[in-house]
């Protein structure tokens, strides 16, 4: 039993990227009808936008400490970053820590901008273009957009910490009623899946009980009747592009201390995601949701190591088994609507 | 001539020529001038360019003829990479069985893999495959290992069987004793040519898949493809069914696909996982794309123009652009390198992201259309001098 939950814990946070970015790609999907395969790029930059916060905040300039003395008696030269000079020194440093939660403000607007200039300069050209065209052009976008961050930030993988006081690990099993020390959950992984629920709420809010979202889904159901009746549903497209970019944006920006940013992890969540998505049912956002949770957790439990024993490798295989089933069983996913996309 | 049209004997002949005379048309500097870092005449290149050349035919057949956007064919490459070093592996350095192998084991695989794809198409076709070439790339990574030798790659050791190996066998690929690796080189005043059997082995075998393909296109079977491509409703209302002829042109670009994974091996005994990563179906489908999806030349023109502008990009670093801008002022010399080093060495993938977008916005059909479109524009301007000549012909392909 405590393997098991351990199990469903562990698929939790992949799960919760996987939804997130699903959601996002669903969102495009359903308003503008565009495969976005520079959608795990999204991803990417918001990854970046922390690091980029990250580094802003230590930047530092070097200062003489009279309290302190090298070997030889003079004064300590000691890098002091700006921060911990104007906020002091305790605020400072909390403020450096907590720059991963921090980096979300940079990242909204930053999402926000890069995905209007993204549907506005590139992509509404290519509505009326064929499915193969959409996918070509996104997938040169994407190439294009990881060889930029490569420039600026270089090939490695840049380590960014989560805060100091959600570092380490609780024990988990206690509250359940299990036995101490059974089942241990690192704190981070647990703000994760909680910030993608409260983002995947806020969408689904946003979507259900604004105006705006009413006439948005509307938009989806129906394009053209919306037109005629006198609304601009093509602006409100571009803010649903720009509205998914920013939730792949700040999946990105958290998920940055489970996974040190390198620039080609957009690519390699991408290609899930669009699983993901195809298993959801293309166009249904419930769908996304609930098959990001689903294979994440499927991944979890056949990493196990009793699993691995009986079918060796099934781990690395068994989100494209499942998408292989799924497709050739019930084409149009688990919660995708009759004759969409069902080709 | 040999059952094809006009044009399409002339095609074959001028691709024919281009291919065979390689070696001296790829070389116009002089072995030891400045610009001898633009020549391409040198075997390992000109290699690379043929056998893409034929991955990109192959892909062509499924993607132009029929539409359908595989993004899973690096796994039939890297299928037939595998078997060609197993040949070499349990019989002998001789090509001809490696080859073969390859093209059936690519073959087999991807009857399996179209057989499930094919049942659906559009984008789901597209995920479908890409889903099966990374469970490929995975399984040849990690399970797979005791047939793919893992992160380390198959090679051939010493200690290997090999049990159709003669005597006096070379210990490198060859065909029949002649080595791949060997080759003459003609010196004519500061010129260099370069002729290498390995080149020559894969270059024949390109014109024979680019002759095939020409046959494919004309053929009522290429116009079944056509109509997949065209309308796959209408084709299943008039009480076709359109399935087998997908699956068989699936199969002769699957078999393609090895057939280049073969000649990769054979040119150097080595088989990665990395060749089935998704990236490299990415570049399949770029070289075509460039090169013009449908038409007969485009994608062996494609694979040309990638995989040299890959050679030559990734060549210049900053010393070269420094030189290049010498002669301009100091301000402006050192902007311009830091804007072109973006682009080069490293960033090649850069130019080449930003070049493939470029081409699927302005120029959906690729080298060939681009072409088509200054020749009539030529002609346009022609025709207005003399009136008469406007009647223009239709456009080659």
């Amino acid at each position: 039993m405590d393997a098991i939950i351990l199990q469903i814990l562990n698929g939790l946070d992949k799960g919760s990227a996987y939804a997130l970015i699903a959601l996002g790609l669903t969102l495009i999907f359903g308003t503008l009808g565009v495969v976005n395969f520079a959608h795990g790029a999204l991803f990417m930059i918001g990854a970046f936008c922390a690091v980029t916060v990250q580094r802003l905040m230590q930047l530092s300039h070097t200062e003489i400490d009279e309290s302190r003395t090298d070997f030889l008696g003079n004064p300590l030269q000691v890098e002091v970053p700006y921060l911990e000079s104007w906020f002091g020194p305790e605020l400072g440093q909390a403020l450096i820590s907590w720059s991963v939660p921090l980096a979300i403000l940079l990242a909204i607007p930053v999402m926000m901008l890069v995905g209007w200039i993204m549907e506005r300069g590139l992509i509404q050209h290519f509505y009326k273009r064929p499915h193969a065209d959409q996918i070509l052009v996104t997938f040169g976008l994407a190439i294009v957009l990881q060889e930029i961050i490569r420039q600026f930030y270089g090939a490695n993988p840049i380590p960014t910490p989560a805060p100091d006081a959600l570092r380490g690990s609780v024990d988990f099993g206690v509250w359940l009623g299990f036995g101490p020390g059974v089942i241990f959950y690192p704190v981070w992984r647990f703000v994760y899946f909680l910030f993608s629920l409260l983002i995947i709420g806020g969408v689904f809010a946003f979507l259900q009980f604004t105006t705006f979202g009413m006439v948005v889904r509307a938009g989806m159901a129906d394009r053209e009747t919306v037109g005629l009746l006198g609304i601009d549903i093509d602006k409100r497209f571009t803010l649903m592009f720009g509205i998914a970019a920013a939730v792949a944006g700040l999946a990105g920006v958290m998920y940055t201390p489970i996974l040190s940013p390198n620039y080609h992890m957009g690519m390699d969540f991408l290609v899930l995601s669009f699983v993901v998505v195809v298993v959801g049912g293309m166009g249904s956002l419930p769908g996304a949701v609930l098959s990001g949770f689903l294979l994440g957790i499927v991944q979890s439990f056949a990493s196990m190591n009793e699993v691995k024993a009986i079918l060796p490798g099934i781990d690395q295989i068994i989100i494209y088994l499942v998408a292989i089933i799924i497709l050739l069983t019930r084409p149009r996913g688990l919660l995708g609507r009759r004759g969409v996309m069902e080709e | 001539m040999l059952g094809i049209g006009k044009r399409d004997t002339t095609i074959l002949l001028v691709v024919a020529f281009m291919a065979l005379a390689a070696p001296i048309i790829l070389n116009p500097f002089p072995a030891n001038s400045a610009m001898a870092q633009f020549n391409a005449g040198y075997p390992d290149l000109m290699q690379r360019f043929v056998i893409f050349g034929i991955f990109a035919i192959g892909f062509n057949i499924l993607f132009g003829l029929t539409g359908y956007l595989s993004f899973g064919h690096a796994a039939f490459l890297g299928a037939g990479s595998y078997a060609a070093v197993w040949m070499f592996k349990l019989l002998s350095f001789n090509v001809i069985p490696a080859v073969l192998l390859s093209i059936v084991v690519a073959a087999l695989f991807s009857v399996l893999i179209g057989f499930i794809s094919l049942r659906r198409s559009g984008i789901y076709f597209s995920i479908l495959t890409l889903a099966f070439a990374q469970m490929s790339y995975n399984l040849a990574y990690s399970v797979l290992t005791p047939l793919t030798n893992g992160e380390t790659g198959l090679q051939v050791y010493t200690s290997d069987p090999q049990y159709l190996r003669g005597e006096g066998d070379p210990i490198v690929t060859h065909l029949f004793g002649l080595e791949m690796r060997a080759k003459e080189t003609l010196e004519l005043g500061p010129w260099a040519f370069d002729f290498s059997v390995g080149y020559y082995f894969c270059a024949i075998l390109m014109l024979i898949s680019f002759y095939i393909s020409i046959r494919i296109f004309r053929s009522p079977f290429g116009l079944m493809l056509r109509a997949v491509k065209s309308n796959n409703h209408r084709l299943s209302y008039t009480g076709l069914n359109s399935r087998p002829y997908a699956l068989t042109a699936f199969i002769i670009s699957g078999a393609y696909a090895g057939l280049a994974g073969g000649l990769l091996a054979a040119m150097d005994p080595l088989a990665g996982a990395e060749r089935m990563q998704w990236t490299a179906s990415g570049e399949v489908v770029l070289m075509t794309i460039l090169g013009g999806a449908g038409t007969l030349i485009g994608p062996v023109l494609g694979a040309g123009f990638i995989k040299y502008c890959e050679n030559i990009f990734s060549k210049i670093n900053e010393n070269v652009l420094h030189s290049w801008f010498a002669a301009l002022p100091d301000g402006l010399e050192t902007g311009l390198v830091w804007v072109a080093s973006k682009f080069v060495g490293e960033g090649w993938h850069l130019t080449l992201g930003l070049m493939f977008m470029l081409v699927v916005i302005f120029l959906p059909g690729g080298l060939v259309e681009g072409g088509q479109r200054i020749g009539r524009a030529l002609r346009r301007r022609r025709g207005q001098d003399e009136p008469g000549r406007s009647a223009a012909k239709e456009p080659a392909e």
